[in-house]
This record gives structure tokens, C-alpha cells and sequence, in this order.
């Protein structure tokens, strides 16, 4: 079939006046393992580099080669970088998945296909831009690898004419991506061309989606939350790592290693002012890092749920013990192994009980790559504050993909160690006792080995306020009351949630994390489309700070909206709110492996609003 | 520096001016003749003999009988009674942080050869500088007696109950994986036990020492290969072995037909004078085939099995500033404003 043909076919699907510019989705469908990864960042490069906010989200297999894999860019002149449920624009490379590709398009979407795939055949209501891969890679290499890696490059070179991305931004994007590979350069240079080449002469535009130079991205960065956390620790003065390699949450601790290696060396002896250890397991990894926190380090360590869970007896020490450490968590789809690759806020609420007996721990919620920067250097002054394992609940959309932001600020504050005991400290409280409230906050005074003060002895055993071994049922409850308002003292040190309230609405939103995102268009959607105006509060960390119960207050009914099946969230907010509060909260889950959208939220927001 | 008092006159003083009592910790809760506080009384005579600064001293514990007893020495030094079976983890943490510290670390038979066997072989592995001492008594004392990993073959508990699985040889394995300076001695031989532990006081690395040491309550009777008397009956010591600190300035004459000695790190020097057969414990082949053959002969060699005094230990190999990191100044650990900026820029 000729492109003419097709041509034909598809005309009269949709007004050719019609123009949708800087305001749709493009999904790439490839097989995990086939080099795409150079060509959707290329890409989404490209748009950010024309200053239209974009957004990049991977949603990859647990696998190393050979598996579907789908990348998708949104571009959005409103500067909408949730997910969008919607693909507009579908990229079909992979023979596996295309026929559902293609058939779960909506009308009027746009399926660029490789020819021999033949997918044109499958709908009449979509327009398809049939395209020669094999064909167009021929004269480019031999090298029967090279081509299979380079291949991708030619969809790029096809969109940038379709979409009229321009060309001297994609090639300034590939030399951004592969530095001073001069040979790589060239070769997927040759690809991109032969896909604009290709488009120029072959495939009139049909479709009405462009992108237009904007504004909107100046002077702005492109970063994964990970690489972001890791810039965070390094600032903080993070000087013992503890680690072991688990998916999402690998490249924090890699990006990390890095980065500590080219800024963390003493400039007189070339020395480490940093370690860091690739540990057995989690459990090692959590033990170092509570060893390291102990004797005063800055320490940390990061993994996402399965590892957490093993983290369990260790985080209970910590806890009970009042040792400081800083534990992020990539979150990922669970129960156990789950999909590892898929994104979750589904470790909430075991997070913030993690381990037997009655603890309970900080979790502090980034939902920008922003706050993967500052919330880490937060983490660790909390940490140190509040002598006790603080956890950053991040998720695998934030770690690994790749996001828009301002860059980072320098931090203005001094790092804060906490209580530790010195010589001043301890002639003004007379006696030295590490578990002793002196100041009413419930939080002791430390020492650590080698400091010159008196010494302790640290034990996950019952202990009275000297730090002896005891069994005595005034000891404990003392202790574990002290622990209680210790808690009650982190309510004034996490960051308080930012609160949106609107005088007529009456409806709520609470959202913490990525799932933000999908509430910032969520809340335009119901806005515009059902003039119901919501208020938003978006948390920001656990213990809740009084903002919290004011908001809810505040609102006829709150809906919680969270990723996970059994409203974790909002399970620790009934723990806290009066029977009138807990009356009012409804739930908006969201458990499918995939980001939460906007449009979902504003469903489902409705549904309930009218039933 | 520990100077609590000054000793009054004709009292008994170390090297850096402290009495005994000083390396002393709490009264002991374990059994009456229980194996491990006789080990605790080497470890106060070792670090007092060797005027070790108690507070520069961390020690630490997993769980079990073994693991209460480092509340029993050493009170200025901080302690940590960690969690069952992962004291090698955080000590690793405690250490690579404060490089400064002396570390010790107490671990029992099940602690190390049970639920922490994995972070025992890690431990091992990187050859931290940690003096890791098992108290092995082949049973679970603190919960009334069960087999441990260490139990031999065909011995039997209390109740008759016989031990159907073979032992795992905690010293084979420390050598085979990295430990620079690996013992075992027997809480009844306090001569040698003293010997060894100033020794590894004088060593940079791992020294694991496996020490048998009966729990009179449960493991003791006759059936039990690791009683009082089934230790001294079968208990093979390897040398003579004689320690001498480098702080004691004296030459002495030995055979070297009949004695061997080793340089450790800080000069010290053990003297090892031949017992049964001619033994060198640099040679990490016949120690295997030694621990080998022993066992086959239902014996236990005693004594220093493998030492390598100039292995490089795990803080030489992180490259860590000498300072320990946990004490450095926040203007070393925080990069400035043009390094984020550096970074910043990488991501336009």
C-alpha cells in the first residue's frame, strides 16, 4: 500500500485545520535492551530545549533485553508534567506489542509504525505514518549491531519533521547526550537525517499535532530525582554510604558514588572525606549505616520496598536505640517482589511503623526534584535533630525519570548535629544520662566514642535513662512515653504541607508525592469542565503538623489521593483525626503500576461527588 | 586519655597510668563458672597489660549469653549490644567512621554461625580492623540449650537429643576468606588466651579468635564436645606462645630451631616455641590442612593458626583523610557553591 493510499483512507478523520500545538503526548514502543533510551531523551531534549515544558516518563520491564518497553513525552504549554492517560501520538517499534498499541489508540491519534508491521490494517479512525526502517538504515552502516542501536535514531529525525521540532535542537540534544563520542555523533546523526529526509518526501502531514517554540523552560535543568536525592546527600555532608543495588533505587546511590568521588576528596591529601560500602544485603547496609550514625557520621542508605522490609529489625534499633540515619525509599510496586520496575506510593504506612513493638518513624515526601535535593539535606538535619531513622519516601516515577526543574539553590543553612553533649552542655546539666529528657522535647543529650565526653552503652534491650540494662516497668513506660513525645517534637521540625484554600470550596484534596502532579491537573479539569472549585493540601512529610487537621477542618468532605490499593495515607490520618475529621475523608486509589493522571483523579473526583 | 585518679602510691599502674579497675565493667549476670567471664578477666588483663586507652575503645555485640558480656569490661569505653546475629555490619559502619577507634566485637556460636553467618563471611572478607572473639559453647545458652552451628557432629544435648549435622569451623572459614589474623583458644588456657588477645592488639585486621568456652548450664555434661573436660581432654595447642609488646624494650635470646617468631605491625613480636610440630602460622595452606587434620583426630588445635601481619586492612583500601569522618568539619564535607553550579550546569 502506498502512502497515498493512506493518505486517503485517513482523511476526513479530523479537520485539517485543526492544529493542537505544544499539548499532547507522544508514546514510544520499543523492546527493552534496543538503544531507544539515546533516541526518546533525544527527543525530549529537543521540546525542552524549544522551551515547551516537557515531562519524560519509562515504564520499562524488570529485564534486560528483549522485553516491551514504552517511553512516553508529554509536552504541555500549560506545564502539565503528570502523565497523561491519553497517547496522541504512538511511535510503534515493537512487533510484540503493536497491535495492541495501535487498538488501544483513541480515535484521531497518530501511529507511526515500522512498514513491514503492516498496522494500517488494524484501524480506519487513526491516522498512520507507515516508515522503511530497515530500509532507510541500509546505507547509514553494515555493522549489523550498530544498526540495531542506531535504528531508533531515525524516528526522531521522522517527528522532527511531522512536528517541526527543529532539527539544529535535536542535534544539539544528541551531542548533549553523548558528550565527545565524535563516531556516535556522526552515525546517529546520518539516522536522523534519513528519518527527516524520509518524512520530507514521503509523508504529508496529516496529523494536527505541532510543537512551537515557547518560553517556558529558560535557564530550567532536566533531571532524574535520584541523580537530584544524591546532589542532596552530597550537600548535606553525607560521610558513611551503606548500600545494596535494588531497582528504583540503584542510581541514587551510583550517581552518589560520582559525584562524592569528584567533590568529596580532601584537596591537600586526595583523600576521602567520604565512604562508602556496597553491603551483603539490606540488612548490612541499615547495620553500617546505624554503626556509622552511632560514632557521629552523617549516614545513610537507600532502597525501595523489599529491602525495606528486610531494613525492619535494624530501623526498630534505631528507633529505640536513637540512632540517627537517613533511609530513602524508591518506591516500587509491591507485595513482594511485585514489579519492580513499576511505579508506587505503596510502603507508606509499613514505612512509618516499620519494625515490631510500638515505633513509629519521620517520613518526609518529595514530589519534585526539587525537594529530592532539599528534602535530603532536611532528612539528615532532621535525623541528627531527632536521633532517629528518618525515611524520604520517593517513588520510581521521581527517581528515574526525568523531570523539569529550576536549578538547585545553594543551601543557606549551616548543618544541624543535633544534641551533642559538650563540655558547656554537661556542667549545665550535672550528670550525663543518654536517655534523660533535660529539656522537656524529649530528646536527649549524645555523645559518641572519641568525643572526650562520658560514655554509654547502647542497647536494643529495655534501658532506663542511663542507658542500663533494665527491666523495671517504670523504666520502660518512661522511655517509651519519652520516645512518644520525642514524636510529638518532629511535628515542628518536618516540612509543613502547602496548603491551597479556596473560600467557596468546599471540597478538599490531600496528595503527597508524584501524585501531585496529577492533582495540579486534576483540579484545572474540575475547575473548567465541572466548575467545582477544591481546595489542595499537599503534604509534605509524617508526623502530620497541625496544618493538617486545620485543612480538613476547613472542608465538608477531603478526598485522600494516593497510589496505592488500601489508602495508606489515609490510614494514618484516621490514627490521628477526631471522629468528625475521619467522617469527612474519602478515598481516590490509584494502583496500577502506571503514574497516576490528572484525568483519572477528575473521574473518579466526580463519580463520587455525584453518587 | 582516661585519668580518672591518681593512683595512689604502691598501686599496681599500666604503661599509661591507669589500675586494672579502670578496665573493669559492670558485675557480670551470666553463670557462676560460665566460659565467657573468664574471657571477659583476659580481655580487662590484655587491654590493661597493654595500656590500651578505654576510651578509645568501641566494643560491640549481637545477641545471646556471649553478647551481654562487653557491659563487663571496659565501662569508659562505649558500648553497643547491637541486634542477633548483624554485629559485623555495624561495627563496620562504627569503624570506617571513626578510624581512631579500637574495635571489639563479641559474637557467639550461634550469633556468628547461625543467623549472622553471612555478615561473619562479609566481615571477614574485607578484613576490618576489629578483634572479633566468638565465645563458642556449641549450644543457644539465653534460650535454654539448643544446638548451634558449632555443635559437632554426634554430640549430644540435656535431654539426648543428638546433633545429626556437622559443625561449620569458623576459624577454616575466616582464613579461607580474608581474615589477616585468625586463633582459637579455650577459656581454660587463660596463658595462651591472654597471649593472643594482646597480640591482636597489636595487629591491623581482622582477627577472628574463636574461643571454646563451656556453658556449665546446659553443654557441660557428658555427652557434649564442648564440656570442661572434653576441652582440656582434646584440646591440642600448637606452640608455646609467648608475646612481646614493642613497648617492652628487651632482647630476647630464643632457638630459632625451636621457636618461631612473628613481627606484627606495631613491632610487637609473638615467640611461638614448638610443641608437637613445627608450625608456621604464615602459611595459609597448612593452617587449613592443620584445622583439617585435627578435627579428623577429634582434637581442636589451640593457638594463633593464621596470621599475615601486613595484609591491607579495609580503611587503607577506602582511602579514607586520616581525621575520622564522623568528626570532620562541615566546611570538608559540604562542596561549595561553584561545585553545585558545575553540577547544575551538566543537567541544561
Amino acid at each position: 500500500m502506498s502512502v497515498t493510499d493512506v493518505a486517503d483512507q485517513e482523511a476526513g478523520q479530523r479537520t485539517r485545520t485543526e492544529r493542537i500545538v505544544n499539548d499532547f503526548a507522544i508514546q514510544v514502543a520499543t523492546v527493552n535492551g534496543s538503544g531507544s533510551q539515546t533516541a526518546n531523551l533525544v527527543l525530549l531534549r529537543s521540546i525542552f530545549q524549544m522551551g515547551v515544558p516537557v515531562g519524560g516518563k519509562n515504564m520499562f520491564p524488570s529485564n534486560i533485553a528483549g522485553l516491551p518497553t514504552w517511553y512516553t513525552i508529554r509536552a504541555s504549554h500549560k506545564g502539565y508534567i503528570g502523565r497523561k492517560k491519553e497517547v496522541d501520538f504512538l511511535v510503534a517499534m515493537n512487533a510484540e506489542t503493536a497491535k495492541e498499541d495501535v487498538l488501544s489508540l483513541a480515535p484521531g491519534a497518530v501511529a507511526l509504525y515500522d512498514e513491514p508491521l503492516k498496522l494500517n490494517e488494524l484501524r480506519k479512525d487513526v491516522i498512520f505514518y507507515p516508515v522503511p526502517f530497515d530500509k532507510l538504515m541500509q546505507p547509514i552502516t553494515h555493522d549489523a549491531k550498530l544498526r540495531r542501536l542506531v535504528r531508533n535514531m531515525v524516528y526522531d529525525g521522522v517527528l522532527s519533521k511531522l512536528l517541526s521540532i527543529d532539527m539544529g535542537q535535536m542535534e544539539k540534544a544528541l551531542r548533549k547526550q553523548l558528550g565527545k563520542k565524535q563516531k556516535a555523533i556522526d552515525l546517529n546523526m546520518s539516522a536522523l537525517k534519513a528519518g527527516y529526509d524520509y518524512a520530507e518526501a514521503n509523508l504529508p502531514k496529516q496529523d494536527p499535532f505541532v510543537i512551537e517554540p515557547m518560553n517556558k523552560t529558560q535557564g530550567m535543568i532536566l533531571i532524574e530525582g535520584n541523580a537530584a536525592a544524591a546532589i542532596g546527600c552530597m550537600m548535606a555532608g553525607v560521610t558513611f554510604v551503606g548500600w545494596y543495588p535494588i531497582t528504583p533505587s540503584s542510581s541514587l546511590c551510583e550517581s552518589l558514588i560520582d559525584y562524592l568521588k569528584k567533590y568529596r576528596k580532601d584537596p591537600e591529601t586526595g583523600k576521602n572525606t567520604y565512604a562508602v560500602i556496597q553491603a551483603e544485603d539490606e540488612l548490612a547496609a541499615l547495620g553500617m549505616v546505624l554503626g556509622a550514625g552511632w560514632v557521629g557520621a552523617r549516614s545513610m542508605t537507600s532502597s525501595a520496598g523489599p529491602g525495606i522490609s528486610l531494613m525492619s529489625e535494624f530501623t526498630g534499633l534505631g528507633y529505640y536505640a536513637e540512632i540517627p540515619a537517613v533511609i530513602f525509599d524508591v518506591q516500587r510496586c509491591g507485595p513482594s517482589t511485585g514489579l519492580p520496575t513499576r511505579t508506587g506510593q505503596q510502603d507508606i504506612l509499613s514505612t512509618a511503623i516499620l519494625s515490631h513493638g510500638d515505633t513509629k518513624h519521620p517520613l518526609l515526601l518529595p514530589s519534585s526534584v526539587t525537594e529530592c535535593y532539599t528534602m535530603a539535606m532536611d532528612a539528615f538535619d532532621i535525623s541528627e535533630q531527632m536521633q532517629t531513622p528518618v525515611f524520604v519516601m520517593s517513588d520510581l516515577d521521581l527517581g528515574m525519570n526525568t523531570w523539569m526543574a529550576q536549578p538547585f539553590e545553594y543551601p543557606t543553612k549551616p548543618i544541624k548535629r543535633g544534641k551533642m553533649l559538650d563540655a558547656e552542655t554537661l556542667k549545665r546539666v550535672g550528670e550525663f544520662a543518654r536517655y534523660r529528657d533535660v529539656d522537656g522535647d524529649g530528646i536527649p543529650y549524645r555523645t559518641v566514642p572519641g568525643d572526650g565526653m562520658p560514655a554509654y552503652f547502647t542497647r536494643g534491650s529495655g534501658h532506663n535513662e542511663k542507658a542500663q540494662y533494665s527491666e523495671r516497668a517504670e523504666d520502660y513506660s518512661k522511655n517509651l512515653d519519652r520516645l512518644a513525645r520525642k514524636f510529638e517534637t518532629a511535628r515542628t521540625l518536618v516540612p509543613k504541607p502547602d496548603v491551597e484554600l479556596q473560600a467557596k470550596g468546599k471540597v478538599g484534596i490531600i496528595a503527597y508525592g508524584t501524585t501531585h502532579w496529577a492533582i495540579v491537573e486534576s483540579r484545572d479539569q474540575l475547575s473548567h469542565e465541572a466548575q467545582l472549585t477544591t481546595s489542595y493540601l499537599r503534604l509534605k512529610a509524617y508526623p502530620f503538623t497541625p496544618e493538617v487537621f486545620e485543612f480538613i477542618d476547613k472542608c465538608d468532605r477531603v478526598y485522600v489521593v494516593e497510589q496505592n490499593r488500601d489508602s495508606q495515607m489515609l490510614s494514618l490520618l484516621r490514627m490521628e483525626c477526631n471522629p468528625t475529621q475521619i467522617a469527612k475523608l474519602r478515598s481516590i486509589p490509584h494502583y496500577a503500576g502506571l503514574p497516576i493522571d490528572g484525568r483519572s483523579v477528575t473521574t473518579e473526583l466526580l463519580r463520587q461527588e455525584r453518587a | 586519655m582516661s585519668t580518672p585518679t591518681q593512683p595512689a602510691p604502691g598501686k599496681k599502674v599500666n604503661r599509661i597510668g591507669l589500675e586494672p579497675v579502670v578496665y573493669r565493667g559492670s558485675k557480670t549476670t551470666l553463670c557462676a563458672g560460665c566460659g565467657h567471664n573468664a574471657i571477659t578477666e583476659r580481655i580487662i588483663d590484655a587491654f590493661f597489660e597493654m595500656g590500651v586507652d578505654p576510651t578509645s575503645v568501641v566494643k560491640l555485640s549481637g545477641i545471646g549469653c556471649s553478647s551481654k558480656s562487653p557491659a563487663y569490661f571496659l565501662s569508659q569505653s562505649h558500648g553497643f549490644n547491637s541486634v542477633h546475629g548483624r554485629m559485623p555490619s555495624v561495627a563496620t559502619g562504627a569503624v570506617v567512621s571513626n578510624r581512631k577507634m579500637i574495635a571489639i566485637g563479641i559474637s557467639g556460636d550461634g550469633d556468628t554461625g547461625a543467623i549472622g553467618i553471612g555478615q561473619f563471611v562479609h566481615l571477614m572478607r574485607r578484613n576490618l580492623p576489629i578483634i572479633y572473639i566468638i565465645e563458642d559453647n556449641g549450644c543457644y545458652g539465653l534460650t535454654k540449650g539448643q544446638f548451634s552451628p558449632t555443635a559437632d557432629l554426634g554430640s549430644t544435648l540435656k535431654t539426648g537429643v543428638i546433633n545429626d549435622l556437622p559443625p561449620i569451623d569458623t576459624c577454616t572459614l575466616a582464613i579461607e576468606l580474608g581474615a589477616s589474623f585468625v586463633a582459637r583458644s579455650f577459656s581454660g588456657d587463660p596463658k595462651q588466651l591472654k597471649a593472643i588477645l594482646k597480640a591482636a592488639l597489636s595487629h591491623r585486621g581482622t582477627c577472628m579468635i574463636d574461643v571454646l568456652s563451656p556453658c556449665v548450664t546446659f553443654n557441660d555434661h557428658d555427652g557434649s564436645t564442648k564440656s570442661y573436660s572434653y576441652a582440656k581432654d582434646h584440646e591440642e595447642p600448637l606452640a608455646d606462645m609467648n608475646f612481646v609488646p614493642f613497648f617492652e624494650d628487651i632482647n630476647i635470646d630464643y632457638d630459632p630451631g625451636t621457636t618461631t617468631s612473628v613481627t606484627l605491625h606495631n613491632g610487637s613480636k609473638i615467640l611461638l616455641n614448638k610443641l608437637a610440630e613445627d608450625y608456621n602460622p604464615t602459611d595459609k595452606h597448612r593452617a587449613l590442612a592443620l584445622l583439617r587434620e585435627t578435627a579428623s583426630r577429634n582434637e581442636f588445635a589451640t593457638g594463633l593458626l593464621y596470621v599475615e601481619p601486613d595484609k591491607q586492612d579495609f580503611i587503607d583500601l577506602l582511602g579514607l583523610v586520616d581525621e575520622p569522618l564522623a568528626s570532620l568539619d562541615p566546611s570538608k564535607v559540604r562542596p561549595g557553591k561553584a561545585a553545585l553550579d558545575e553540577i547544575m550546569d551538566s543537567f541544561r
